[in-house]
């Protein structure tokens, strides 16, 4: 009986779990990455343990691979290293470390992911618990296989209706967190759900518990569905039976109710997230680059949405435009199907799969007085490089728009048919 | 007794440790650009004792603990705000840097102002007003890892599970 990370908790701990309490439980998987390891390698050695599980540890390179200069390849080093020391088996160079933790499995219903990046979230789209933790409890966990945690409340966001086409995910859910504000959430789990959500695909649920934390939330969660389980089945290494965890009789703190029918595509301005407004408000504004990619909407059907677009024009001559796939699985499925040819063909750049220009360290850095429209997720001061440019935040759709143009465009403007 | 740095809402990890400088993990070159963009001369004139004073949300964004470690060595003894964002709260307390939530506290400070703090208890002196403020209690295993001086002396004498004990 409870809300859904109750549900979780209640599953870990063998009895009821109730919001408020705190508990200190075994965590499945300990994902950290490039930016984070070297830190966390750094605390586990000052904790003097061995490791817990190495079976646990999922380690990623992707916030800066491959190593832009000497500093980021002697954290590499330090990675691949400790991986040959302490011969752990899970070490990935295939994208964006959510995206791969979904495809290679880690990511099951009911399963507890802590990850050193805030962005760990992600996970609750097929209903697990994600959260995003710092080094020193990513250390503390290689050490002693757990992690405590407060149960949060939890926030539960009905959403019904229809969008209307060139309306996205990443549309409603800039319009949520432009409503709610940044800090709506923290401490507190959000549950996303209505029928909105009941029939959206799982890549685009994911955009949702990507996002959780934009408002500041502890984990966001989507209940598994059929859909869920046939997108586990198909799209990842993950084998079921797989557990159809659901709220059962919850007690939300607050629940909130929208409608997306009238919806129109939303953009998020500098410098904050939650300054969303139309994306019609801010048309014309020229901007010097477009970056699609990253764990909000690096995806194959981001892919798709921006090719489908772009097929058989030029982006703007003058916009750099770079596509980052979020996986070398992404990455090979739209070589395969002729997405890769079309964005090269447009003008586009594409990278390796990876974080790219989302750290603002290699892969389409800002200069001073920039403007840059991208899929990602946050836009804070000086994120994608100078602090003296300015990021604005859009879904694949706009993006692609924005890219023919040169110019902030409302997709709907250049959407066939 | 320290000298207030007020900083304003939402200020995330980007602004406290911009990404560029988390290539390094030595906590003394991070503290050399600790807010070098939204605060450049707080590096260089930030005194040991002096308190951060931030408003809603104070280290929103990337986990990156580079942040917590960047404020901690820059000499601040802790950091008093409105409200913090979660993962930021985590590793504070996990490196036994104190974090103290109290609003009023925060509306009542301006810059440069001379506050004294007991961790321990949260109060917080406003010696430029002579006004007191009591803060949110940390919890008691919140309490235990910040006496301890964070969670990896913590380990060093304990067990995990001894932070669940009342």
């Amino acid at each position: 009986m409870g809300t859904l990370i109750e549900e979780i908790f209640s599953r870990k701990i063998g009895r009821h779990a109730y919001a408020g309490e705190i508990l200190l439980v075994d965590v499945d998987y300990i994902m950290s990455h490039d930016n984070t390891t070297p830190l966390a390698i750094q605390t586990f050695q000052e904790i003097g343990r061995p490791i817990y599980d190495r079976s646990r540890i999922v380690l990623h390179l992707d916030h800066a691979y491959p190593a832009p200069n000497v500093q980021v390849a002697e954290n590499h080093r330090r990675i691949l290293d400790f991986v040959r020391q302490q011969r752990l088996p899970h070490l990935f160079i295939r994208g964006v470390c959510h995206q791969v933790m979904l495809e290679e499995g880690f990511v099951v219903p009911g399963a507890i992911i802590v990850g050193a990046d805030s962005h760990s979230n992600m996970y609750g789209a097929v209903g697990a618990f994600g959260t995003g933790l710092g080094s020193t409890d990513i250390a503390v966990a290689w050490a002693t296989g757990k992690c405590w945690f407060k149960v949060p409340e939890t926030i539960r966001i009905e959403l019904y209706g229809q969008p209307p086409p060139g309306v996205y995910a990443k549309d409603v859910m800039l319009d949520l967190i432009g409503r709610l504000g940044m800090d709506s959430a923290i401490y507190r789990a959000v549950e996303f759900g209505g029928a909105y959500i009941d029939n959206l695909p799982v890549h685009e649920r994911l955009v949702f518990t990507n996002m959780s934390t934009e408002m500041g939330a502890k984990c966001g969660l989507v209940a598994p569905d059929d859909r869920t389980i046939a997108y586990l089945e198909s799209e990842t290494a993950a084998r079921g039976p797989f557990e159809r965890i659901r709220p059962i009789r919850p007690r939300y703190e607050r629940v909130i109710e929208i409608e997306v029918s009238t919806l129109s595509p939303r953009i998020a301005c500098p410098p904050d997230v939650d300054n969303v407004k139309p994306v019609k408000e801010v048309e014309g504004l020229e901007v010097h680059e477009v970056y699609i990619g990253t764990c909000t909407n690096g995806r194959y059907e981001d892919l798709e949405i921006v090719a489908r677009i772009l097929e058989g024009r030029r982006v703007h001559p003058l916009v750099r435009v770079i596509v980052t796939p979020a996986s070398q699985r992404i990455y090979t499925k739209a070589l395969r199907n002729g997405l890769i040819e079309i964005l090269i063909n447009a003008g586009c750049t594409v990278t390796n799969p990876g974080c790219g220009a989302c750290v603002g360290r290699h892969g389409g850095v800002l200069a001073p007085g920039e403007r840059a429209l991208t899929t990602m997720n946050r836009n804070f001061v000086g994120r994608m490089g100078s602090p003296l440019a300015e990021i604005y935040l859009a879904s694949p759709a706009t993006a692609a728009a924005t890219a023919l143009t040169g110019r902030i465009t409302d997709p709907r403007r250049i959407m066939r048919g | 007794m320290g000298r207030a740095w007020k900083f304003g809402d939402h200020v995330s990890t980007d602004e406290i440790i911009p990404g560029r400088f988390n290539i390094t993990t030595d906590p003394q070159e991070l503290a050399k650009h600790v807010f070098c963009e939204v605060r450049p001369e707080y590096a260089e004139r930030v005194r040991p004792g002096d308190i951060v004073v931030g408003g809603q949300n104070f280290g929103c964004g990337s986990s990156r603990e580079h942040a917590v470690i960047a404020i901690r060595n820059s000499g601040a003894q802790c950091i008093i705000a409105a409200s913090f964002a979660r993962i930021f709260f985590r590793n504070a307390i996990n490196i036994g840097l104190p974090v103290l939530e109290c609003p009023e506290a925060v509306a009542g400070i301006h810059d440069g102002d001379e506050v004294e703090v007991n961790p321990a208890t949260g109060v917080i002196y406003h010696v430029t007003t002579g006004k007191m403020f009591q803060a949110r209690p940390l919890p008691p295993f919140v309490l235990k890892i910040v006496s301890a001086g964070g969670i990896v002396n913590f380990l060093r004498e304990h067990d995990l599970e001894e932070l669940m004990h009342p």
